[in-house]
């Protein structure tokens, strides 16, 4: 009974937080909101039973993309763009068509038939998989598909976030050049929290066989590190050209295809054979560890735009 | 007596319904990215509340397929960003042409 109480001030709670980041007034509050609203959601995930969940949302939908919008907000404020309120007339429609998708969805959800779970057909291949923790093996073994092509859809969004690169700029560090006051809250942060950061973030990627965790997590609390770093001015972005950077963007989707190309010898593509399975898996989800980490954070550090550190242009597409 | 998954399914299919709302009637592009964001983690929720309605506990495979969901939407909401400072950096805008007064 109590619980359910939680629930219903949680929902409420998650609601009116997205209400203030969708419909309030002014861009940076909307963006804290917005940073408040993924911490709840993942508390939600933690009710509904899916830890793994939880983690990857509070560190990537409350943690990066908090990161990523307040930088966004910093720079926007900059071009002092200004947005003017809707008329009317669009308001009531928006309002009348979000009102009806919501009934249409609550109505299906209470409508669907009783659920007919997956639970015992992944526990009845569980110790085939090679790992312990059920989303872990649906990840990596059961629909590796999906997540050998998520890797390269991440990359693909890097690709799209460096295109809009202006020429001048190509080959300097990723992002903004950072300024940091010495001695500062960042500057202190940036020296205490990575190492903390990066323990946390390996652990998660090993407990993550057995217990809640793996790749994506333990990558998106690494990819944090790398941005704290970088931000608090003790690690220099990487320039977009560096190979060793961009030997790292591929490495996960690269040892996961030689995986899966392997695995064709087994009987299909991404065929994971069970005596093999858990130090194959592991070394794909070390290499896409790396890959998504270093994929993730330079993602959100943006297109490098610090013209004057770019390299003159004769020098352009020479290697470091 | 509302169960709890039922709850959050609910509250998935508002947040499905705000994000829409904002994403129509809210001019400035960042504010957009944003509202996106609300209906996809709305999606997210009515997806995985599904799969927590049994009794054995939350379903693995949504689980899976949502952090994927999750990280995809992140890598998206990047390349949006990126796109929104480019089109500021371009016009001095946050908004699109037809959205400006």
């Amino acid at each position: 009974m109590s619980g359910v109480f939680f629930d219903a001030v949680l929902c409420a709670l998650i609601l009116a937080a997205a209400l203030a980041a969708v419909a309030g007034r002014g861009l940076f509050r909307a963006v804290v909101f917005f940073i408040l609203y993924g911490v709840l959601v993942a508390t939600a995930w933690l009710r509904l039973d899916a830890i793994d969940v939880a983690l990857a949302e509070a560190a990537i939908g409350a943690g990066l993309t908090g990161v990523l919008l307040l930088g966004a907000v910093a720079r926007l404020a900059r071009t002092g763009a200004r947005a003017h309120d809707p008329p009317l007339a669009v308001v009531l429609t928006a309002g009348l068509a979000a009102t009806g998708m919501t009934a249409v969805l609550g109505w299906s959800f209470l409508e669907l038939p009783p659920p007919q779970g997956l639970q015992e057909a992944v526990a009845a291949s569980l110790p085939d998989s090679g790992v312990e923790n059920p989303v872990t093996a649906v990840l990596l073994n059961f629909r590796a598909w999906d997540t050998l092509l998520e890797s390269i859809v991440l990359l693909a969004a890097l690709i799209g976030v460096w295109s809009l690169t202006r020429d001048e700029a190509w080959g300097a560090p990723a992002g903004i050049p950072q300024h940091v006051r010495p001695g500062g809250v960042l500057s202190t942060f940036g020296r205490v929290l990575p190492p903390i950061g990066v323990l946390i973030g390996v652990y998660l990627v090993w407990a993550g066989a057995s217990r809640a965790g793996g790749a994506f997590q333990g990558g998106t609390v690494l990819a944090a590190v790398i941005l704290l770093a970088a931000m608090a001015g003790v690690l220099r972005p990487p320039r977009v050209t560096a190979r060793r950077w961009r030997m790292a963007l591929v490495a996960g989707p690269v040892v996961f295809l030689l995986a899966g190309l392997a695995g064709l010898g087994a009987g299909a593509f991404l065929t994971i054979p069970p005596v093999h399975a858990k130090p194959l898996i592991l070394t794909i989800e070390a290499a896409l560890t790396l890959s998504i980490a270093v994929t993730l954070a330079l993602a959100v550090l943006g297109p490098p735009e610090d013209a004057a550190a770019a390299p003159s242009p004769d020098a352009k597409g020479e290697e470091r | 007596m509302i169960d709890s998954a039922t709850l959050y399914g609910l509250t998935g299919a508002v947040l499905v319904g705000l994000g829409l709302f904002g994403f129509i009637s809210r001019r400035d592009l960042l504010r957009r990215v944003l509202a996106f964001n609300v209906i996809g983690s709305g999606t997210f929720l009515i997806f995985g509340a599904a799969g927590a309605r049994g009794t054995e506990g939350a379903d693995p495979v949504p689980q899976a397929l949502i952090i994927t969901g999750i990280v995809v939407a992140l890598a998206a909401t990047a390349l949006a960003v990126g796109l929104v400072i480019a089109h500021a950096r371009a016009t001095g805008r946050g908004t699109l042409p037809e959205d400006d007064p």
